[in-house]
């Protein structure tokens, strides 16, 4: 593996594709997290809300997406992660992970983040910045 | 009576008082395998020793699990809000066993029309110190509050 330092303007890290989303996954992320907002777990009341169906917490996806840095936190930390929700995720929807250099310095990289699902849509797009 | 719009306006600047927050590993090993996410770095001592911190790290994410008290008179409404945006700055990684310090902030309250109507974006920042009272790092959230939600709001 590649040391986060060596990777260059326009290189990315390896994707990342997660198995569909399950409920269980949301009602594991509802205990860990303490979000029991019943939209993201109980369809009754996602429908209420006047959503086709529970969604997941965009907390849960933001999470899963930081995991693409952490193979790297022998060598720094996340310093900055800055996220915009672009669109709800679903129960069975398919969510790849991305992460590529946008900026270059000595103490930090910047990198463009996103999850997308599998229609090629961005459900997270942001920036994280890591540092040395 | 007051409206929404005004109550949140008002909220500006309002603060909780601090509360302290333990990590746990329990509660670290839990949302670290919800998010997918089991490096030793968090779970295992062992690993955690030996790494550049001499310890376990928390996940990036993992102050979405503190409790940073509630700030006087704000009122949300249960339903009709969407989280737009959550950034964090960190001054270092936070360790499991440590104590953390956090309170939070209205920073800012605006309201755009959009294709859905008026909506509010509300700016809550969450800061978490050391007990030497350091800053470690600060989480902001933008709630975007829709037209309805605020109508219904209790104020």
């Amino acid at each position: 593996m590649k040391q986060l330092k060596d990777l260059q303007l326009g290189e990315s890290l390896s994707e990342m594709e997660l198995a569909p989303v399950e409920r269980l996954d949301l009602i594991k992320y509802a205990g860990a997290s303490g979000d029991f907002n019943p939209i993201h777990t109980i369809d009754a009341e996602a429908e209420k809300a006047g959503l086709p169906g529970i969604i997941a917490h965009g907390m849960w996806t933001m999470g899963n997406l930081a995991k693409l840095f952490t193979p790297y936190l022998s060598e720094g930390f996340i310093q900055d992660y800055s996220i915009r929700f672009r669109g709800m995720v679903f129960i069975g929807d398919v969510i790849t992970l991305k992460a590529a250099v946008s900026e270059k310095q000595q103490e930090y990289t910047k990198f463009t983040v996103q999850a997308v699902n599998q229609q090629g849509k961005d459900v997270l797009k942001g920036d994280v910045v890591f540092s040395f | 009576m007051k409206g929404a719009e005004t109550m949140l306006k008002e909220s500006i600047g309002k603060r909780s008082e601090k509360v302290k927050n333990t990590i746990e590993r329990g509660a670290v090993r839990k949302f670290a395998e919800a998010i997918g996410d089991p490096s030793p770095l968090f779970l295992d001592e062992q690993a955690g020793k030996e790494s550049k911190y001499g310890r376990n790290i928390a996940p990036a994410t993992f102050p979405v699990t503190f409790d940073a008290g509630s700030i006087p008179d704000l009122k949300l409404p249960s339903q009709g809000l969407i989280h737009g945006e959550q950034i964090y700055h960190y001054n270092r990684p936070l360790f499991v066993g440590e104590d953390i310090y956090c309170w939070m902030e209205v920073k800012d309250y605006y309201e755009k029309s959009g294709n859905f109507g008026d909506m509010g974006f509300l700016v809550i920042t969450k800061y978490g110190e050391d007990a030497e009272g350091a800053l470690l790092f600060t989480e902001e959230r933008i709630v975007i509050i829709n037209e309805a939600a605020r109508k219904g709001m209790p104020v």
